[in-house]
């Protein structure tokens, strides 16, 4: 009985209860550890709090730009390069093997190269995360709609539908669900991606607020640069996970039916 | 209604239906039945205008049909419904791709609805239905278009036999009353017999026709209890089974 009570106390306050423990390990290591490289939790909380009424928010809102702003570039991009070489096989034929080459190269070591191209500014970093993911979702993209039942295509053809009904009432709605996975793994590149390109040519940006505490070795205030970056990416995925509820609510239902 | 002429389709080399040729009546229904790979379902889709032919030809009210027809409903095996639209937001697809009027195409569905007994799901999504629900969204859609002809590929063999034979009627009781014609493919003997006015026997692997019967008793409902249903049924399948 008790132990029922838990469990459903886990599941609907599983944020908590992931915060709870991640806490306690935390305080473990600092404990143990008895260094100055892990601050304790509190102090690193109190110490963001108290960065937040000064600029830590410019530093988290120069970083979400970033990602915001390359997000969405990849995604019109990405989306519909790859709902078109899904749907026209022959076009794909001769675009696929430059994807595969340019897909695995590590694009973040042409980041001197963007910065030379585009400036040292914004520009530059948002062109390196685009630049990486838009080859997760083009690729995501193309292959859900090579995977999509073949019936629902007769099904969509035999009620007379355009080209243009064909994505509005088939293609896009059917992939939806594995883009917004696409994006989920997105932006946890992004992010990291970020991290590594704010350090150049920049004073604004999570990223480099984390580098130049540690450079000042001043480690209380990187902890509570980690524990920003972790906020944002949390908010994000918060988001994500929002709009997907909102906008596939059949996958939702899907998945409680099996 | 139909004219079929020495239609021959392909999927690549090979040769799926064989210079076929068939006549299909007004205000009818017509079984195509043999067992998978004969062809029967590349006919069908020949006629609903997806698959184009190799050769031959096909006029649907002596119209040559290119591609898909305003008049013509498709119903697929695995109903085709799309699984991110609710049972409204399917039945009404038809209409709404033919920009019909949101008033007309309210009062044309819930009426269709309503007949076939689903009204209530509007709301839910095809994942929550069962296999006979989802049929009967199918059928609304197919109907919402108010078509002359109703084509339908093996449209109940995923469902159980109660529930099968309920459609089975349904469909016969829409065939009258709407007065439109029907092809449909299966593999079951027993439905060939029950709804198909003239039954056509497709050959094993020539993709050509064996035997085409004409069934007298089509339009009955209770012609499943009838001793001449065993008996057309038994003659279906020496039919069928007649090594060529």
């Amino acid at each position: 009985m008790i132990e029922m009570k838990l469990n459903n106390f886990f599941l609907q306050h599983k944020g908590i209860y992931g915060t709870v423990v991640i806490i306690i390990l935390w305080y473990i290591f600092h404990y143990l550890l008895q260094t100055a490289i892990i601050p304790s939790p509190i102090e690193t909380i109190m110490e963001f709090f108290r960065l937040l009424q000064r600029d830590l928010l410019l530093h988290m809102f120069a970083s979400l730009y970033r990602i915001l702003v390359a997000g969405i570039i990849s995604l019109i991009l990405g989306v519909s390069i790859g709902l078109y070489l899904g749907l026209n096989e022959k076009i794909d034929q001769y675009f696929s093997p430059m994807i595969y080459l340019l897909y695995p190269i590590p694009k973040i070591a042409f980041l001197p190269v963007l910065m030379i191209l585009f400036g040292l500014g914004n520009l530059s970093k948002i062109m390196l995360i685009t630049i990486i993911i838009f080859f997760q979702i083009l690729v995501t993209t193309r292959d859900s709609v090579k995977g999509l039942n073949k019936e629902w295509f007769y099904s969509i053809r035999s009620l007379g539908a355009s080209k243009f009904q064909l994505y509005q009432h088939l293609v896009l709605p059917a992939v939806l669900p594995k883009l917004f996975t696409a994006i989920r793994i997105s932006i946890g590149t992004s992010i990291a991606v970020l991290f590594f390109a704010e350090n150049f040519a920049t004073t604004y940006g999570i990223g480099y607020f984390i580098m130049n505490s540690w450079t000042r070795v001043d480690y209380v205030q990187m902890f509570a640069g980690i524990l920003a970056i972790s906020l944002l990416g949390l908010l994000i995925f918060k988001g994500i996970d929002l709009l997907e509820k909102h906008l596939c609510k059949w996958i939702i239902l899907e998945k409680e039916t099996i | 209604m139909i004219q079929i002429k020495d239609l021959e389709i392909k999927y690549g080399s090979f040769t799926a239906v064989n210079k076929i040729s068939l006549n299909i009546k007004e205000n009818s229904s017509c079984a195509i039945i043999g067992p998978s790979g004969c062809g029967k379902s590349t006919l069908l889709y020949g006629l609903a205008g997806i698959v184009k032919p190799a050769s031959g030809d096909i006029f649907i009210r002596e119209q040559p049909v290119k591609e898909n027809r305003r008049k013509t409903g498709l119903i697929l095996q695995n109903y085709g419904l799309f699984p991110w639209k609710t049972v409204w937001e399917n039945a009404i697809l038809g209409l709404k791709i033919r920009s019909i009027s949101m008033e007309e195409i309210d009062n044309t569905v819930t009426t269709i609805l309503q007949e076939l007994d689903i009204l209530e799901l509007k709301d839910k999504f095809p994942v929550q239905l069962s296999g006979g629900q989802k049929q009967r969204v199918a059928i609304a859609r197919a109907l919402s278009i108010q078509p002359d002809l109703l084509l339908m590929d093996e449209p109940f063999s995923a469902l159980d036999a109660i529930t099968r034979e309920a459609l089975q009627n349904l469909v016969l009781s829409l065939q009258q009353q709407k007065k439109m014609s029907i092809v449909f493919v299966t593999h079951n003997i027993e439905e060939a017999v029950f709804l198909g006015q003239q039954i056509v026997i497709m050959d094993k692997t020539e993709g050509s026709i064996k035997h085409i019967i004409e069934n007298k008793n089509f339009g009955d409902r209770n012609f499943r209890f009838d001793e001449g249903f065993f008996q057309l049924c038994m003659e279906v399948r020496r039919i069928m089974e007649v090594s060529d």
